[in-house]
């Protein structure tokens, strides 16, 4: 299985009432955003080729690479509410 | 207003060794998990190393489940076209108690939380710590799902991102050079193709390291572990070297590439992976390091920053386990006290200096530096590579001597960049 969506819908998500993650408000094109485009494992992170960045919440397994790689002062990281988001059943 | 003796934050292997201590020493300990259910929301690579932790949890192993016991070792130089590997197994691993088995966090976790709740620890699912209560100072309890729930003391075992310790001062937000991000594939096969594959029992297992092109001279390496009926297979890299422009590939792109190796792909042929999950680790090893307590808090786990990188051996879980379990030996010190001050809890760092887990974090505190060389990722492995080609090789014609061979590869200068480094590894 090579398809990062598909590999993605192989997990358990509880639904998100809402984003847990957010590119701050006017910081969509801040360069510190290239970092999580690279290294985060869900692919959810993309550069316009407006330079704009931006975050698909959904298929994300909460493991805060992008808040390590690119830090608060671009992002508003938090867990999901309890019982929503990734299940591992594995893990 | 809920007010409780002990508030865990977090069932993962750190909260769980906590509150199954205090509930053996009948402290009332509530457990708080943002997961549907404990393990939920926990990974691993999946290997846990039992001798440092056996005794700390009596009668807890016999009945866990746990994969199969590692009796095979194994690790591989990666380079771009070839690789150099060995095995390693040796009578001590197949003893009575092995030292070491194969995990799956999501099971393993969810089975401990069982036998937390059996010896009266509490544990709420579903519910998410978002801040900390303070008064004068001194943490008094957690906010969880907009309420205050009180405690006499907080054991923040909240993960490696490590939130609560960094709200209550502990440490400083999170540098990327002191983490790797890792991902993982949980392949399912079936366990006698296992067997057949990996040259085990039933019930017996093997790990297996790779270092090299497959993070494309990136600080890292790939694992692979064999479950009963599935194998994870998983890659590692550090988050600030990925994050660099001219890093070569994202991490999605790094590991299909890496699963698509000569190598590695006969070894998952025929299987159907289940799941994709991923991990920040802990890389920073002794200097990275949470203060470990406060007025009212302690840190254990991956939140304080216990996961060592060793090359050959990976660990985590293990340190896991023993810090909570210490930090809960702490908290019943400081019950007896009746406070719960940094100064009465600080204990606890005495408790882990008298232990495994900081003796290691000392011993080993150059490792990740002198493992974080380049040349381990990129240099070696082709030097290796290639010397092995050229010795295995069988030209058309007359073929160089050996010793013509080693000198073609092994120059003076490539002789002194061996010898630079190898000075640098006495130090680990």
């Amino acid at each position: 299985m090579t398809d990062l969506k598909a590999k993605l819908g192989l997990n358990v998500f509880k639904p998100l009432p809402a984003p847990h993650i957010r590119i701050r408000a006017g910081m969509e094109r801040d360069p510190r955003l290239r970092a999580a485009v690279r290294a985060c494992p869900a692919g959810l992170y993309a550069e316009g080729a407006d330079g704009v960045f931006t975050l698909t919440i959904d298929g994300c397994l909460e493991c805060g690479t992008c808040r390590i790689a690119c830090g608060t002062a671009v992002l508003d990281w938090g867990y999901p509410e309890g019982g929503a988001g990734v299940q591992f059943r594995f893990g | 207003m809920e007010k409780f003796d002990v508030i865990v934050v977090g069932a993962g292997l750190a909260g769980l060794a906590a509150a199954w201590t205090l509930a053996g020493e009948g402290v009332e300990a509530v457990v708080l998990e943002r997961g549907d259910y404990p393990g939920s929301k926990n990974l691993s690579g999946g290997r846990l190393y039992l001798n440092p932790v056996r005794d700390l949890f009596p009668g807890l192993w016999d009945e866990a489940p746990l994969e199969r016991a590692i009796v095979r070792e194994g690790a591989t130089l990666m380079a771009r076209n070839r690789s150099f590997s060995f095995h390693y197994t040796g009578s001590e691993l197949r003893a009575e108690k092995p030292q070491s088995h194969s995990i799956l966090r999501s099971k393993f976790d969810r089975w401990f939380a069982e036998r937390v709740e059996e010896r009266g620890g509490m544990i709420l699912a579903k519910t998410l710590v978002t801040d900390l209560v303070r008064e004068n100072g001194r943490v008094c309890g957690v906010v969880a799902g907009g309420d205050e729930l009180r405690a006499d003391v907080v054991v923040a075992c909240d993960g490696v991102l490590s939130l609560l310790p960094e709200k209550a001062g502990l440490r400083a937000p999170s540098r990327p050079h002191d983490y790797a991000v890792g991902v993982k594939e949980v392949i399912r096969l079936d366990p006698a193709v296992i067997n057949d594959r990996f040259g085990v029992a039933d019930g017996e297992g093997a790990a297996h390291l790779y270092a090299g092109d497959i993070t494309k001279g990136l600080f890292g390496g790939g694992f692979l572990y064999t479950n009963r009926d599935s194998v994870s297979l998983g890659l590692v890299v550090a988050i600030e070297d990925v994050a660099k422009e001219e890093a070569a590939g994202d991490i999605p792109a790094l590991f299909e590439s890496f699963k698509a190796r000569p190598e590695i792909e006969p070894l998952i042929r025929g299987g159907q992976t289940v799941e994709y999950g991923a991990h920040v680790i802990p890389e920073g090893g002794y200097r990275s390091l949470s203060r470990l307590c406060g007025d009212g808090i302690l840190a254990a786990g991956d939140s304080a920053g216990f996961a060592l990188n060793l090359g050959f051996t990976v660990r985590g879980m293990e340190y896991a386990l023993a810090s909570g379990h210490h930090a809960a030996k702490a908290v019943i010190e400081a019950k007896k006290a009746g406070r719960y001050d940094a100064a009465t809890l600080s204990v606890y760092r005495k408790f882990l200096e008298d232990s495994f887990v900081l003796q290691d974090f000392k011993t080993f505190q150059e490792t990740p530096r002198v493992l974080s060389n380049p040349h381990l990722f990129g240099h070696y492995p082709e030097l290796i590579g290639n010397l092995m080609r050229d010795l295995y090789t069988v030209p058309a014609g007359p073929k160089s001597p050996i010793f013509t061979t080693l000198r073609r590869h092994l120059t003076l200068s490539r002789l002194w960049t061996i010898l630079k480094d190898a000075k640098e590894v006495t130090k680990i």
